[in-house]
């Protein structure tokens, strides 16, 4: 299969790898996908005071398509409003690295984790309260 | 770039010059170009005497007779011949057949087609060590079997059946034996003199001859017979129409020809070299070899790289040419029935790589193979959040995942 520049460049050069404290209040963590199905992404965010993502960082278990959708949303998040996180859809990460139609679920597997990172931090936040 | 060193003997080897040779003999007008089949002029002759000493050569390699070789286009066409035209001949005996879970797809799925057919099929599950049992096969036998067919050497791990206990049970049970021996004809020895194998297929690509030609051996004591699967000119006795192509029939000839010269010296050469990678990764925590290693044939070797998904693996050797152990390149993203077969979990099933090697590797290229190997996965662990987890003592399957 021949991949895209786009899914070449990040998964040479992943930006954002590594992982935060998950007991840190700061932080959300969203895990997605299964082991058994080839793909599994660990997605966290640093929230600041104000609810926007100050940092973001990830480790993928899957292919090349795979790390580069969750390297790609490390990038698109930071900076943003939580809400605004939340509303990245699968469709803008297939399109930014060109993905075939067999990858597909490799973005939509980013949404997912994006999601579940943010419900992640604000269940930790409500639980504060 | 730089081509790829290439690591997929298995897949198909490169036509050994000295075969390209005796190929290119058989085409132009200068050369034997005739039609094995006419009989009036010289060149059909000629030709014809080509064919008959390629059929010998293969012959000698399996140490049968020439008259019980059959040429097609290849083990795929073998296997199809095999099983659908013994279903087809004897199914006034029986409509039952007997195969394993790891045979390969040329096979499965002829099977699967009979099955349609209103046939009955035997899917038999081999051990952890990727073995079927002389036993198994017993134990699964039925008064209406009329064929088993179970592969001499797994394509994807390399694992050595044993045939030669398989075609005792087969033969006292009066039931017809076929063997798919594409990856161990010319590799390992095979002797149907001393073998109770009724029927075995081959092909040329796999032992560097050309692609689009095999041969079915169909044993002539005791008989067998079968429904002929392509009609004609009655060629092969009737067993499968169509002009011989000679320059094909002469390569496979000629690569059956070295293969036996050399196949002492090449399997130890081969063996070393496998013996050299797998050792490479001796030392790296969480790398398994898939199959029994005390049956096997020395050009395959199968190994998960645990908590590394394979084809990203794969992306990351761009200067290696081999192939997943899991189908997760192809448009299934399934992963390896073979390896799901041995009951291996997915996640390891998921992380394997097939490395076979062969006439034309070097030990330099296994050197740059384990160092090149050994980088990516370092690289992609630190990446694995499942490699973190491992690290950590975190039990994966006490995780509940969501599978999608």
């Amino acid at each position: 299969m021949a991949y895209s520049d786009q899914v070449m460049d990040h998964y040479q050069n992943p930006r954002n790898v590594g992982k935060f404290d998950d007991q840190d209040d700061q932080i959300g963590t969203g895990m997605v996908g299964a082991p058994a199905c080839g793909d599994v992404m660990r997605l966290q965010i640093k929230v600041n005071g104000e609810g926007i993502i100050e940092d973001a960082k990830f480790k993928t278990y899957g292919c090349g398509s795979a790390i580069a959708s969750s390297s790609l949303l490390t990038e698109w998040v930071k900076g943003r409003t939580l809400d605004d996180a939340a509303q990245i859809k699968n469709t803008e990460i297939a399109e930014e690295l060109a993905l075939p139609p067999v990858k597909i679920h490799c973005s939509v597997l980013a949404e997912d984790a994006i999601k579940a990172a943010v419900e992640d931090y604000r269940k930790k936040l409500a639980a504060q309260v | 770039m730089k081509a790829p060193v290439y690591f997929d003997y298995a897949a198909t080897t490169p036509v050994d010059p000295r075969v390209a040779q005796k190929m290119s003999e058989c085409l132009v007008t200068e050369g034997n170009f005739g039609n094995p089949a006419s009989r009036s002029h010289k060149f059909g002759w000629e030709a014809e005497e080509a064919v008959e000493l390629a059929r010998k050569q293969v012959a000698d390699l399996l140490n049968c007779d020439p008259r019980e070789i059959v040429w097609t286009s290849g083990a795929t066409e073998s296997d199809n011949l095999a099983i659908k035209g013994i279903a087809q001949f004897y199914k006034g005996k029986g409509k039952h057949l007997i195969t394993s879970k790891i045979e390969h797809k040329a096979v499965l799925d002829t099977c699967r087609h009979l099955e349609r057919d209103g046939y009955e099929v035997t899917y038999l599950e081999p051990g952890e060590d990727g073995l079927i049992t002389p036993q198994q096969v017993a134990d699964a036998i039925r008064e209406d079997t009329t064929l088993v067919s179970i592969m001499h050497v797994n394509n994807e791990i390399g694992v050595i059946n044993d045939i030669a206990g398989i075609g005792e049970v087969c033969r006292a049970a009066k039931v017809f034996y076929h063997v798919d021996a594409a990856q161990s004809a010319g590799k390992i020895p095979v002797d149907l003199e001393t073998l109770k194998v009724d029927l075995m297929s081959l092909s040329a690509h796999k032992m560097y001859g050309p692609k689009g030609v095999g041969v079915l051996y169909v044993r002539r004591k005791p008989r067998v017979r079968l429904e002929a699967q392509m009609h004609g000119g009655g060629h092969e006795r009737g067993m499968r129409s169509g002009t011989l192509a000679t320059h094909q029939l002469v390569g496979m000839g000629e690569c059956c020809r070295i293969a036996q010269m050399e196949m002492a010296s090449e399997a130890a050469r081969t063996l070393a070299l496998r013996e050299r990678l797998r050792q490479g990764f001796d030392d790296m925590e969480e790398v398994y070899v898939n199959g029994d290693l005390n049956a096997h044939v020395p050009g395959i070797i199968n190994i998960s790289f645990n908590y590394v998904e394979g084809e990203s693996l794969i992306m990351s050797l761009p200067e290696i040419a081999l192939s997943s152990g899991s189908a997760c390149t192809s448009a299934s993203l399934e992963p390896s029935y073979v390896l799901r077969a041995l009951g291996m979990n997915d996640e390891l099933a998921h992380s394997s790589l097939r490395f076979s090697v062969g006439r034309f590797t070097t030990e330099e290229d296994v050197d740059g193979a384990i160092e090149q190997v050994r980088h990516a996965v370092e690289k992609l662990r630190e990446l694995s959040p499942l490699w973190d987890m491992y690290k950590d003592g975190v039990d994966l399957d006490s995780i509940e995942w969501a599978a999608h």
